[in-house]
C-alpha cells in the first residue's frame, strides 16, 4: 500500500521576464489501487504538475510538499524518484538518438530492480509485455523513440511502466494522439498493470474518452494551476456536456 | 631525384589555413628548418589475395594531385620512396585489410602512401596509427572506374603523439569512396580529408568522430572539390570534447565549381561539449558556381547535452553519469557503425569511456 501525498505545490518556470508561477496551490492524495483522472483545458498546468513530481529541471518548486510513503519526493534526484516507484508516461516522449529500445529497457530495469534482468527469462519478458501491447518484437532493434509514430510512442511508454512495475503512475495525456484501436489497447494494457500491480494512478486528460476505458475512482478538475472542483466518476460526465468553460474565468 | 629542397615556407599562424593550429605544440614539424627523416611506416599483417603492397622509389610514384599544403609539399620531397597498395582490378575482397604504422621514433618522420583500387574493385583498408610519433603525412587514393572503397583510419595515438596529415581521394566514374576518420588520440593532430572527381557518378562518404580531452587539439579539414559533373558527396563529422583545454576544429569546405552540374552534396558537423574549459569551432563552407544543381547544403551544430533527453534516461531510474554515457555512445553510434568492423567499434568505445571516466561531465 503506498500513497502519493501532493500538498500545497507551488511551481514556477523561468521566463526571459522572469518566474512565472504555474502551479498556484495543488491538494492531491493518490493511494495504491485508486484511480484519479486531472482534467482540465490545455495551458492550465497540468503537465508541469506531472513534470515537478518527476522532478523535470525546468520547474522550480517555491512552496509545499509532496512525499510517497511519507518519504520527501523533492528532495530526491530524477532517477531516485523513479528507483521510489513513481513513473511518468509523458505526453512527448523524447526521442534518443542511437540508443535502442532493447538497450535502454535493459539499462532502465537494471537500475530500478537493482540487478541485471537474467538473460534467460528477460527476452521472453520483454516480449510477452510488448506482444500484450500489439507490438511488433522489431521495435527492439529501434532508437528510443526515434521515428515512432504517435500511437507508437504511447504503447512505448505503457510497455516501460508494465517492464518496471512502478507502485504509483501519472499517465499524462495518454489518450492523445491514439485512434480507437490503439486507446483500447493501451487502455487494457494500464488496467492489466494496475490489477496485477495495485497501481495507484494519475489520469491526465483533455477528453472524456480514455475514462470510457480506464475508469476513475476519482475526477479533479484543474484549472489555472490548480484543483477547481473535485467528484466521483459523474463528475466527468458533467464535463462533457459543459466543457471548461464555468471553470475558465477572463 | 627531386632531392634539391625548394625554398619551403614555415607557416606563421596568420595563413588562413594555419589560423586554429597551436603552431608551438607541433614540435618544429611544421617548420621548413626541421629536417624530416623518410620512413615508410605502414605493414599489413596479412594479405588476401588481390592485395598487393610494394615499396616503389617516388620518382616511379610521383604525386597525382596538387596541394597548397606546406607540409604535405615537404612530405613529397622529403619521401625517397612510397608505399604502395594496390587492389587489382576486379577483386572482391571481404577481408578488411589491415595496416598498422609501425616503428616511428622520437625524430621528425613523413611518409608517402599511394592506394590504388583497381576497376570494380570491391575492398576495405584500415590504417591503425597507434604509438606515438612526431608524424607527417601523405595517402593518395586513387579509385578506378567503378570501385569500390572503404577506407578506415584510426588515430589512436597516444595522448603525446603529433600528426599531420593529407588523405586525398581521386574518385573515378561511378566509384564509390566511404571515409571513417575516427581520431580519438593525440596531443595534436591535424588531418586534411580531401576528395576531388575524375568522372561523373562518382560518390563520397565522409565520416568523421573525433573525441577531444584535457588539452587536445584535434583538427579536421575536410575539403570536396566538385570539379566535374554529376558527383556526389555527404560529409558526416560527430566529435565530443571534454576537460580543460580540449579543442576541436572542423572545416568542411565544399566547392561546386561551374563545369559541376548536378552536383549533390550535403555536410554536417556536430560537436558536443561535456564540460566547460572545451571549445569547439565548426566553419562549414560551401562555394558555389552553377546554379544547375541537384542540392547543396550543409549544417553545424555545437551543444551541450540536450536536458530532455537526459530527464527522459533518469525518469527511467538511470542515473545521471549513466544516462550521459548512454546519450554520448548513442550520439556517436552512427559514425561508429560505418566502421562495420564490431571489433574495431569496440574498441574505439571502449577508449572513449576511458576518456570519460576520466572527467566528472557536466
Ligand atoms: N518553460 C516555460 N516558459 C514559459 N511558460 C511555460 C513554460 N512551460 C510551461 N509554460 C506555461 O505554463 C502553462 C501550463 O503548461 P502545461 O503544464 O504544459 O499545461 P497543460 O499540460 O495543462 O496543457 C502554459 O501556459 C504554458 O505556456
Ligand atoms: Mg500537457
Amino acid at each position: 500500500m503506498s500513497t502519493l501525498e501532493i500538498k500545497n505545490l507551488h511551481v514556477s518556470v523561468t521566463t526571459d521576464e522572469g518566474a512565472k508561477e504555474i502551479l498556484r496551490g495543488v491538494d492531491l492524495t493518490i493511494k495504491s489501487g485508486e484511480t484519479h483522472a486531472i482534467m482540465g483545458p490545455n495551458g492550465s498546468g497540468k503537465s508541469t504538475l506531472a513534470y515537478s513530481i518527476a522532478g523535470h529541471p525546468k520547474y522550480t518548486v517555491t512552496a509545499g510538499t509532496v512525499t510517497l510513503d511519507g518519504v520527501d519526493v523533492l528532495a530526491m534526484s530524477v532517477d531516485e524518484r523513479a528507483k521510489a516507484g513513481l513513473f511518468l508516461a509523458m505526453q512527448y516522449p523524447v526521442e534518443v538518438p542511437g540508443v535502442s529500445v532493447s538497450n535502454f529497457l535493459r539499462t532502465s530495469v537494471t537500475a530500478i530492480r537493482g540487478e541485471a534482468p537474467k538473460v534467460r527469462t528477460w527476452v521472453g519478458e520483454v516480449k510477452a509485455a510488448m506482444t500484450a501491447l500489439s507490438m511488433d518484437p522489431a521495435f527492439s532493434e529501434r532508437n528510443v523513440n526515434e521515428g515512432f509514430s504517435g500511437g507508437e510512442k504511447k504503447r512505448h511508454e505503457i510497455l516501460q511502466m508494465e517492464l518496471l512495475k512502478p507502485k504509483i503512475a501519472i499517465l499524462d495525456e495518454t489518450d492523445s494522439g491514439l485512434d480507437v484501436d490503439a486507446l483500447r489497447i493501451v487502455s487494457e494494457g494500464v488496467n492489466r498493470i494496475k490489477e496485477s500491480n495495485d497501481l495507484g494512478i494519475m489520469l491526465i486528460t483533455h477528453y472524456t474518452r480514455i475514462l470510457r476505458y480506464i475508469k476513475p475512482d476519482f475526477v479533479h478538475v484543474f484549472a489555472a494551476g490548480r484543483i477547481v472542483e473535485e467528484g466521483g466518476p459523474e463528475l466527468a460526465n458533467k464535463l462533457e456536456e459543459n466543457g471548461y468553460a464555468e471553470y475558465v474565468t477572463a | 631525384m627531386s632531392t634539391l629542397t625548394t625554398n619551403f615556407l614555415t607557416p606563421t599562424g596568420r595563413e588562413e589555413a594555419w589560423r586554429f593550429t597551436p603552431l608551438k605544440r607541433l614540435k618544429g614539424l611544421h617548420d621548413a628548418s626541421t629536417s624530416l627523416a623518410d620512413h615508410p611506416s605502414l605493414t599489413a599483417t596479412q594479405l588476401s589475395a588481390g592485395v598487393t603492397i610494394s615499396t616503389q622509389p617516388s620518382v616511379e610514384t610521383g604525386p597525382s594531385s596538387t596541394t597548397d599544403d606546406v607540409v604535405v609539399q615537404r612530405v613529397r620531397d622529403t619521401a625517397k620512396s612510397v608505399t604502395v597498395v594496390a587492389i587489382a582490378a576486379d577483386a572482391v575482397i571481404t577481408e578488411p585489410i589491415i595496416l598498422t604504422r609501425s616503428s616511428l621514433g622520437g625524430a621528425a618522420e613523413a611518409s608517402r602512401t599511394v592506394i590504388r583500387a583497381g576497376i570494380h574493385s570491391q575492398s576495405t583498408i584500415v590504417i591503425e596509427n597507434v604509438g606515438t610519433g612526431l608524424f607527417a603525412e601523405e595517402i593518395e587514393i586513387i579509385l578506378e572506374p567503378g570501385s569500390t572503397l572503404r577506407f578506415i583510419t584510426l588515430q589512436e595515438w597516444e595522448n603525446d603523439a603529433v600528426h599531420l596529415g593529407r588523405h586525398h581521394a581521386i574518385i573515378g566514374k561511378d566509384a564509390s569512396f566511404t571515409s571513417v576518420v575516427v581520431t580519438v588520440g593525440g596531443s595534436l593532430v591535424r588531418l586534411c580529408p580531401t576528395v576531388e572527381y575524375a568522372g561523373p557518378g562518382a560518390s563520397a562518404d565522409m565520416y568523421g568522430l573525433y573525441f577531444a580531452g584535457n588539452g587536445q587539439h584535434l583538427e579536421h579539414r575536410i575539403h570536396v572539390d566538385h570539379n566535374v559533373g554529376y558527383a556526389k558527396s555527404r560529409v558526416n563529422y560527430k566529435g565530443a570534447l571534454s576537460g580543460d583545454g580540449a579543442r576541436t576544429v572542423w572545416i568542411g569546405d565544399v566547392f561546386i565549381r561551374a563545369a559541376a552540374d548536378g552536383t549533390d552534396t550535403y555536410e554536417l558537423n556536430r560537436n558536443l561539449l561535456l564540460t566547460d574549459g572545451a571549445r569547439a569551432d565548426s566553419v562549414p563552407n560551401l562555394e558555389i558556381e552553377t546554379g544547375d544543381i541537384v542540392g547543396a547544403g550543409h549544417a553545424s551544430t555545437t551543444g551541450r547535452f540536450d536536458d530532455e533527453q537526459l530527464f527522459y534516461l533518469e525518469s527511467r531510474g538511470i542515473p545521471e553519469g549513466e544516462a550521459k554515457r548512454l546519450v554520448i555512445r548513442g550520439f556517436f553510434l552512427e559514425i561508429l557503425s560505418k566502421i562495420a568492423i564490431e571489433a574495431i567499434e569496440e574498441r574505439i568505445m571502449d577508449r572513449i569511456d576511458v576518456e570519460l571516466s576520466k572527467v566528472e561531465i557536466a
